[in-house]
């Protein structure tokens, strides 16, 4: 095992699969000479040199769309965005043709690009550079959406999303970027796609969270299994394709879930996620599926108003009390 | 303080006699004598010999002019017999753009379009069999009857589609001639959109980055005069070529009405971008003799209009030629039109009688690896 | 504008209360002090008043009704005034009710307010037939209802009304879309009275997996405490519930109706105090067989001079009071820390009243004479049978009395009246053979057991009190002297 920053490791994955594949290239803002915003490209340009890892211009919509072609014609494009803020600029590229070329046209053709980049809020950023966008690309047929929380994770499902014959959605955060972890030193460590990880077991409450909140759920319990609350923490990694029989077998168990996503509440996975669970294991519910999300409203920039905006390991206290009926 | 102006009027109003962007008629005060909302390049004045072309191609021309035209005029027809739905954007009138082009280009160059497609396809691998069970949404059709009138495609021959959003497939474009780059195997990509999507910013975007990388991709406005429903002149201003020297980029105006010109100015260009890896940017000025899609009443535009540019009618114009010049016999080009009469009647008859997709192509194309959808489950009883 | 009058809070441990009797229908006029209703909460039936003038408007809590603190009985205000707003988005006022219609026999009246006055704010006037349309399961009352007749209806509605109001009370959406008024051959009743027979919400509310476990389980869920919001029944109130014994496998007995009380606030209160007194408390009991023959006859001479009847639980009373000036161990509060001498003496008599027990407390009962004692004891004991006795006749009680001895009870053990330490049971006077002087006589015994708090008193204390109190009653005239009178 090696201890990598989360940006290393999915710098070790890219880099890996580059090395692996010639079809594989890089392309986004400040990835080639200034070795990436966040430096999660750090060497490569060195190591690969200009035709694989290419600087683009502020230009989203264009070098999205120049990523969703040359996957068309046999290449394996890994498209970086700063922010998935920015990529809603390329949304017409992600979820008009990345994700409905093949079908439309009868399959035809395929589409194996990996857009990549952090996701949701980074700190006091604002409303515009704070959004989850998880749950809004999961919604399209025909994305993948990744989102891991541990290095390790990201290593193994970078190359996995880079060897997928399908488009993919790769999301990271800033604020995780530096966080340490114990990353498989295995040859070729792959990760398969639509898999989850229980990340914690417990037998009291189920608690499903992708990304940086699984990081505040283990924050959360910590404290609830002071007070004798065990909590089993579900990561799905993957939104989609989602691992509901894992979440499900958990949910068997403890007959209570709690689904922490940082997003806002309206038709994300936290509703998708406790729609299912209502559905497939209603008769295993001791109380009904409580979630914590951002509220119903943008990101303020005010740190007071920003923490109270945040979904923090508090309200995941206060929703686990909720449904093992406690205090 | 600023000058006040009595009627505020945003976009130009009105019929008029017009290059784009510039009235020349009414508005300016001059008398035209035809209100045209392109204005055409001289054709060139070479013969066929001059502009490269054998006999034997302008045989093949004149049967892909003649398919193109029939096959839409049939498919029309089978649309108001209601033999399929979803929209009918007919290519009639352009034919000379598509022909000419195919011929200029090698078979493994690629071509990307946006969804007035049915011409492309039959240029460039699909056959009329699968062109018109497409528009009937069977089976048999090229995509499998998933795409309909907007997605024909040969991917495996290097026709990559149509696609239904306006300028969307212009980065797509250019992304498909960044692969030819990356795998430098020679394929020039031409990238065909109309008037409209000029003013989609997926065009300024694109069109600085393949100028910025040198992709080996020509960029190509079929000028059909309109922008569905509105004039060029009111939707974009200047000259539509110049777009081109504010990316410093190589561009072409061309006539797209004559056959010649079009394949004459496109091979000298794709010779370039095979030679230079430049891209360019290309306005082929011509015009759509029917509506944008089949439900437009056309009020925008004058029958004297249609009827000026019918008189240099691409299909008309080139079977004269060849009669005149003696490159075919009267009988032939009946025989080659019967045969195609009955090639479009017979893809009639193989639309009607083919399957409809069965039931689990639903689920069918999705993925290229391992397929998932969402709670399939709920959907299967 | 209409204004909400909740479950105004009526004793300082009041959870919820039942609405005994509303002294208005929707209609009348009320001005600010006027009384409206009578609330039974888990101490007594106290009384609600009108704080604003105006017009009854709704009664959202219909009679027999749990209502919890701060939930919406009536709204009151202009004649006329449009409410649904007041009580449409009401978490408190009910479950969305659908459409109620009403058909059939003459007077059925339909009071539909509007949408979201559903559950128990659902009225269907008249004694009509009730069911639940759009529901998955028939609650076992509403099919009583709906296979009986009007009559029938008239007097099981105040289960389902209650069972109703629990719903409605809570904000639950009731069980049945559509509440219909059918039938027709019943009881024309007066509206509001009856009106709550149809409710739509009458069910169990249960989590999902209590459902299955206590089906599993052969547990009735109607039987099941709800300890989640609302009373929903979660999984822990099952596995801490007792399956229902198998049935013996007998040739088809007859069917009867099994029904479900409601558990009424003072049930609840006994239940709570006596489960904690009996499981807290570490209780030992000791007996002793007292000799009641002098009792008897002093008894039968006071009463030829006396104007109030003394009774020989009078005298117990009087004894016990005497005895615990002497042993002040037995007269006292276990608080944990400390133990608490009582310096008076307030003696609760248990009382048993139609559906349960009440503990009117004599105080002072050291200091009073056999006459007053009689006398304070049938009016408080008239009183807890009424349910108007105060809180504070109930309350600050140091020694309890609980008397079966009228049952023909020979001997019984009582569970400690907290926080007192002790009670004593007291059993039925029996004639019995007794040997005097070598000789058997006809005899008078009476055998008392007391139920003491081992925290504080040990068993030779016990038995101390009880020595004191045998020579008390054996020798009743000790009770004047000790006492100076």
């Amino acid at each position: 095992m090696a201890t990598l920053q989360f940006r290393e490791a999915i710098l070790a994955g890219i880099d890996e699969e580059m090395a692996r594949d010639e079809r594989v290239f890089i392309m986004g803002e400040e990835v080639a000479e200034y070795n990436g915003a966040y430096k999660v490209t750090e060497g490569l340009l060195e190591k690969y040199g200009f035709k694989r890892v290419i600087d683009t211009p502020i230009s989203e919509l264009g070098f999205a769309g120049i990523g969703v072609g040359a996957a068309m014609n046999g290449l394996r494009p890994i498209v970086e965005f700063m922010t998935f803020n920015f990529a809603v600029l390329a949304a017409d590229q992600i979820i008009n043709h990345a994700s409905k070329a093949r079908y439309m046209l009868g399959g035809q053709l395929s589409c194996p690009v990996v857009f990549r980049g952090p996701n949701a809020s980074a700190g006091q950023l604002g409303a515009t550079h704070s959004v989850a966008y998880d749950s809004m690309y999961a919604h399209f047929p025909g994305l993948t959406v990744i989102y891991p929380s541990e290095p390790d994770d990201a290593k193994g499902l970078i190359k996995s999303a880079i060897r997928s014959e399908d488009p993919v959605l790769f999301m990271e955060s800033e604020q995780m970027y530096g966080m340490k972890g114990e990353v498989s030193d295995a040859e070729d460590y792959i990760i398969p796609i639509g898999k989850a990880k229980v990340k914690r077991q417990g037998d009291d409450v189920t608690v499903v969270a992708t990304g940086k909140m699984v990081h505040v759920v283990k924050q959360a319990a910590v404290e609830l299994a002071k007070n004798g609350v065990e909590v089993e923490l579900i990561d799905p990694m993957t939104i989609k394709p989602l691992d509901m029989e894992t979440i499900l077998t958990s949910v068997k168990k403890t007959n209570r879930c709690v689904v922490v996503d940082e997003a806002h509440p309206f038709g994300g996975v936290a509703a998708e996620v406790g729609f299912l669970i209502q559905r497939e294991a209603f008769d295993y519910l001791d109380a009904p599926v409580q979630r914590v999300t951002l509220p119903d409203v943008n990101a303020p920039f005010s740190k007071k108003l920003f923490d109270l905006w945040f979904p923090d390991a508090k309200q995941v206290v206060e929703a686990v009390n909720a449904v093992t009926y406690r205090g | 303080m600023a000058t006040k102006h009595k009627d505020i009027i945003f976009a130009p109003v009105g019929i008029d006699p017009t290059k784009n962007g510039k009235a020349t008629g009414a508005a300016s005060g001059k008398q035209s004598p035809l209100e045209k909302s392109v204005d055409l390049p001289a054709p060139t004045a070479a013969n066929h010999k001059e502009a490269g072309l054998s006999k034997a191609q302008l045989h093949t021309m004149y049967e892909q002019i003649y398919l193109q035209r029939r096959f839409e005029e049939r498919a029309m027809q089978m649309y108001q017999k209601g033999k399929f739905g979803g929209f009918l954007h007919l290519y009639i009138g352009q034919e000379a753009v598509s022909t000419g082009t195919v011929h200029a280009l090698n078979d493994d160059d690629d071509i990307i379009t946006a969804y007035r497609d049915h011409g492309w396809g039959l240029v460039r691998g699909v056959t009329p069999n699968e062109g018109m069970a497409e528009l009937f949404g069977k089976a048999t059709g090229c995509s499998k009857g998933k795409g309909g009138s907007m997605h024909f495609a040969s991917v495996e021959n290097h026709f990559w589609g149509g696609y239904g959003i306006v300028g969307g497939h212009i980065p797509i474009g250019g992304g498909i001639a960044f692969a030819n780059k990356y795998q430098q195997n020679g394929r020039v990509t031409t990238c065909f959109f109309g008037d409209g999507a000029v003013d989609q910013g997926a065009l300024h975007e694109t069109l600085n980055i393949c100028q910025l990388w040198k992709l080996p991709c020509i960029f190509v406005v079929e000028n059909n005069g309109y922008s569905m429903g509105t004039a060029a002149r009111r939707h974009t201003v200047n000259e539509i070529h110049e777009r081109a020297k504010g990316y410093g980029m190589k561009s072409a105006i061309i006539n797209g009405m004559d056959l010649f010109s079009v394949y004459k100015e496109m091979k000298a260009i794709a010779d370039d971008v095979r030679k230079t890896s430049e891209p360019w940017f290309v306005e082929i000025r011509t015009y759509r003799y029917r509506g944008h899609s089949m439900s437009d009443p056309q009020k925008y535009r004058t029958k004297e209009e249609l009827a000026e540019y019918q008189k240099i009618d691409p299909l008309e114009k080139l079977r004269g030629y060849l009669l005149e010049n003696k490159l075919m016999t009267e009988k032939a080009v009946k025989d080659l039109e019967a045969k195609i009469d009955q090639q479009v009647l017979d893809a009639i008859d193989f639309a009607e009688e083919s399957p409809f997709p069965e039931n689990e192509a639903l689920f069918e194309d999705m993925y290229a690896g391992e397929p998932y959808f969402h709670d399939k489950g709920n959907f299967e009883s | 504008m209409a204004h909400k009058i909740e479950m105004p809070k009526l004793s300082d441990t009041m959870e919820e209360g039942v609405i005994v009797k509303w002294n208005v229908q929707e209609g009348d006029r009320v001005e600010a002090g006027d009384i409206i209703a009578e609330v039974e909460t888990d101490k007594a039936t106290m009384e609600v008043e009108a704080f604003d003038p105006g017009t009854v408007l709704k009664i959202v809590a219909k009679e027999g009704d749990a209502v919890p603190l701060g939930g919406i009985i009536v709204v009151i205000g202009e004649e006329g005034e449009n409410i649904d707003g007041l009580l449409g988005d009401g978490a408190d006022s009910g479950g969305a009710g659908g459409a109620s219609t009403g058909s059939g026999g003459s007077g059925n009246a339909v009071d539909v307010t509007g949408p979201g006055v559903g559950g128990g704010g659902t009225d269907v006037a008249g004694g009509g037939t009730g069911v639940a349309g759009g529901a998955e399961e028939f609650d076992p009352i509403l099919g009583d209802l709906q296979g009986g007749a009007g009559a029938q209806a008239s007097t099981r509605g105040t289960a389902a009304s209650a069972a109703g109001a629990t719903n409605g009370v809570s904000g639950a959406t009731g069980v049945g879309g559509a509440a219909m008024g059918g039938g027709g051959n019943g009881v024309a009743a007066t509206a509001g009275a009856l009106a709550t027979a149809a409710a739509s919400g009458a069910r169990v509310k249960a989590s999902p997996l209590a459902r299955s476990m206590a089906r599993e389980r052969g547990i009735d869920l109607a039987t099941v405490r709800g300890s989640g919001p609302d009373g929903r029944i979660v999984k822990a109130d099952i596995e801490s519930a007792r399956a229902g014994a198998p049935a013996p496998q007998v040739a088809q007995p007859v069917q009867r109706a099994t029904e479900d009380i409601r558990v009424s606030q003072m049930r609840k209160v006994i239940a709570k105090r006596l489960s904690e007194s009996k499981f807290t408390n570490p209780h030992f009991y000791e007996t002793v067989d007292i000799d009641m023959e002098h009792a008897t006859s002093t008894r039968a001479q006071l009463n030829e001079i006396s104007d109030v009847k003394i009774s020989f639980n009078d005298m117990i009373v009087k004894a016990c009071a005497t005895a615990l000036r002497k042993h002040p161990y037995v007269n006292s509060s276990w608080l944990g820390d400390t133990i608490r001498m009582h310096g008076d003496v307030h003696i609760a008599v248990a009382v048993a009243v139609p559906d349960g027990l009440m503990t009117p407390v004599i105080r002072h009962a050291d200091q009073k004479p056999l006459s007053q004692l009689s006398k304070e004891t049938r009016e408080l004991a008239g009183l807890a049978r009424d349910k108007r006795l105060q809180p504070d006749q109930m309350e600050g009680s140091t020694f309890t009395i609980s008397n079966l001895g009228m049952f023909g009870i020979e001997e019984f053990t009582a569970i400690i009246n907290p926080p007192n330490a002790a009670i004593l049971a007291v059993g039925a006077i029996r004639d019995v053979p007794v040997v005097k002087n070598g000789q058997v006589v006809p005899g008078k015994r009476m055998k008392v057991t007391l139920s003491s708090d081992h925290r504080i008193v040990d068993g030779a204390k016990a038995a101390e009190f009880l020595s004191t109190l045998r020579n008390l009653l054996q020798n009743p005239l000790l009770m004047f002297l000790s006492e100076g009178v």
